[in-house]
């Protein structure tokens, strides 16, 4: 039986009153956060604000402590772990050790959810591992270990692996903290490109603005703000969130805002 | 630099043969390989040549050299699914206390249980549940506050191995045992010298078996190096798949140690020198391991029984002997680089 042959239909995911706890402290207050099908939507906010926890808990490494993660309607509770992973995929921000095993092996783990466990990778799946490798600019190095590479090589080899898990959501944690600049332009385009729902975790709020439909703000485990760039990136919530003094530009050439900061004055240390 | 697997296989299974004719006609009374082939082939077609040299061959030797052959693939395989299992490569049924866990079983039944180990069964289980047992309180100890270190697993494994060959002991001399030193060495270092034709089956089986499911487990093994998150949003239940796991390789061990004591280190060395021949994806990896587990513990046990002959040197000490300064070098390696340890 082989199944997920035909490209995946982007979900809709609605994320419904999720809070999240543990060890006493709660991180996550009841967030409400949606995404249409198809719609790239970024998460943003300071530090510790929670938003590698309400990734965590769409892609079900964390469960809710309460609310639930809809995805097309339906609580993502219910799926079986295999089945999540079919809808969802996810870029960590890194994948730790694999004792060796090389980039292309690390790419074609994206094909398991498809996978009976002792089903061996066809030509199909070999093809498009292939093709991801190309796509992401890693088909030069999908012979070395995985774990010799560089963080930005290792980056654009989990987007390559998320490629070949065609999935209906991709959920990215920072997928450009250790890229230099043009990959991480060519990896955001893709992933928009993509006919993926899109939940992005980022921290530059100008790649934020520029690549994503609709952004959440959080702050301290609540939805500070939510809207499209320009109705959420205004120098009053940077001010109120970040704690920064800045100026919004309208960017002269994509339309979206452009956050400027200003110096830190001495006296507000 | 990686050989094709295939080309690996063949190169290691000519190892094995040649190994295996040099344990049958290595020892105590040499005899000529062309003998030594004669026989075998004779015992194999089942009319084997009687005389002296024949039952040396036939009766002594082969049961031991197919045993070791046996139990040095189980405790590869083993090896390499517990380093998946942690995510560590100093991981090994023996440092993990899992041998010393299955030894401690085995005697427990031995001594206080007369009545079950009639059953046959009855060691070999009782092994098993202390093999399980020792690996589920390491794996718990270390995992305490979510993060495994390195340091925690090794500590971990090695306090509870000491209390469980401790308590082996302590059994076997309380018990008055009748030749108790003996006893004491075997459980606790290993030995393959008490291999018999009749109780071949069951090890045999336990690998086959054993082995054959661990093989189609070879894609989520792959996954399992990620990490328990990566291996998740992968499309692994790994808290169930762990446990399964869990259960087959101390299974595995369990049967393994019944026949053979607790013999060290060769989960740890074989893995690792197979990994760097044909890399980390399991599909490989675990044939090549098993077979290279098995080449090692015949030569290793073809040096126990003749470097101090007529004296046997317990297998154990002679895995020991090689597997403590490649452990300590392992060690040393990987503090230096401890992002690879998880």
């Amino acid at each position: 039986m082989t199944y997920g042959t035909a490209p995946a239909r982007p979900v809709e995911l609605a994320v419904e009153a999720v809070r999240y706890a543990t060890d006493g402290h709660t991180l996550l207050h009841g967030i409400d956060l949606t995404a249409r099908p198809g719609e790239t939507v970024g998460v943003v906010g300071p530090n510790g604000s929670g938003k590698t926890t309400l990734l965590r808990c769409v892609h079900g490494a964390l469960r809710a402590t309460a609310g639930r993660v809809l995805l097309d309607g339906a609580d993502a509770a219910a799926l079986t772990v295999k089945e999540r992973a079919r809808r969802v995929a996810v870029v960590p921000q890194d994948a730790g050790g694999t004792l060796g095993l090389t980039v292309r092996e690390v790419v074609a783990m994206g094909r398991s959810p498809h996978k009976r466990f002792w089903e061996q990778d066809g030509p199909d799946d070999v093809r498009r591992v292939a093709d991801a490798l190309e796509t992401v600019g890693a088909a030069a190095f999908a012979a070395r270990r995985f774990d010799e590479l560089s963080g930005g090589e290792r980056q654009r080899v989990l987007v390559a692996r998320v490629l070949v898990q065609d999935p209906g959501l991709l959920a990215l944690d920072e997928p450009t903290n250790h890229l230099d600049i043009r990959y991480q332009l060519e990896i955001l385009g893709l992933v928009r490109a993509l006919p993926a729902t899109g939940l992005l975790v980022l921290h530059d709020l100008n790649l934020a603005a520029a690549f994503c439909d609709r952004l959440y703000v959080l702050a301290g485990g609540r939805v500070a703000a939510s809207g499209t760039p320009r109705e959420v990136l205004t120098e009053d919530l940077l001010a109120e969130v970040y704690g920064v003094r800045a100026r919004v530009e309208v960017h002269p050439d994509t339309g979206s805002p452009h956050v400027v900061y200003l110096p830190v004055s001495a006296g507000s240390w | 630099m990686r050989l094709r697997t295939g080309a690996v296989l063949v190169v290691l299974a000519a190892a094995l043969a040649v190994s295996a004719i040099a344990g049958l006609a290595l020892g105590p009374v040499r005899i000529a390989p062309g003998r030594v082939l004669d026989i075998v082939v004779g015992g194999l077609s089942g009319n084997r040549p009687t005389g002296a040299f024949a039952s040396i061959v036939w009766d002594v030797r082969m049961p031991r050299i197919l045993l070791g052959a046996v139990v040095g693939a189980g405790l590869a395989v083993a090896g390499t699914v517990l380093q998946a299992l942690v995510r560590n490569q100093l991981a090994d049924p023996f440092l993990l206390g899992a041998s010393s866990g299955a030894s401690a079983g085995a005697v427990l039944v031995i001594v206080f249980g007369a009545a079950a180990a009639g059953f046959g069964l009855g060691v070999p289980l009782a092994a098993f549940a202390g093999s399980m047992a020792a690996l589920v309180a390491v794996y718990a100890m270390a995992r305490r506050g979510g993060t495994m270190t390195t340091g925690r697993l090794i500590l971990a494994g090695v306090a509870v191995q000491y209390i469980l060959s401790a308590l082996t002991s302590l059994v076997l001399v309380l018990a008055a045992h009748p030749d108790q030193i003996r006893s004491v060495l075997f459980w606790t270092l290993g030995g393959l010298g008490g291999a018999r034709w009749d109780e071949l089956a069951l090890p045999a089986v336990a690998l086959a078996l054993g082995g054959a499911l661990l093989l189609t487990l070879a894609r989520p093994l792959d996954l399992l190096l990620t990490g328990e998150e990566g291996a998740h949003t992968l499309g692994l239940d790994t808290g169930r798949f762990r446990a399964a796991v869990f259960v087959l390789t101390s299974l595995v061990i369990g049967v393994l140690v019944a026949c053979s004591g607790a013999i060290g280190f060769v989960g740890l060395m074989v893995p690792h020198a197979a990994r760097m021949v044909v890399g980390a994806g399991h599909r490989a990896l675990l044939p090549v391991a098993a077979l290279g587990g098995a080449v090692f513990l015949i030569l290793a046990d073809l040096v126990a029984r003749t470097a101090a002959a007529p004296q046997e040197i317990p297998v154990g000490v002679v895995t020991a002997l090689v597997g403590g300064p490649f452990f300590l070098w392992m060690l040393r390696r990987s503090s230096r680089t401890e992002g690879v340890t998880g």
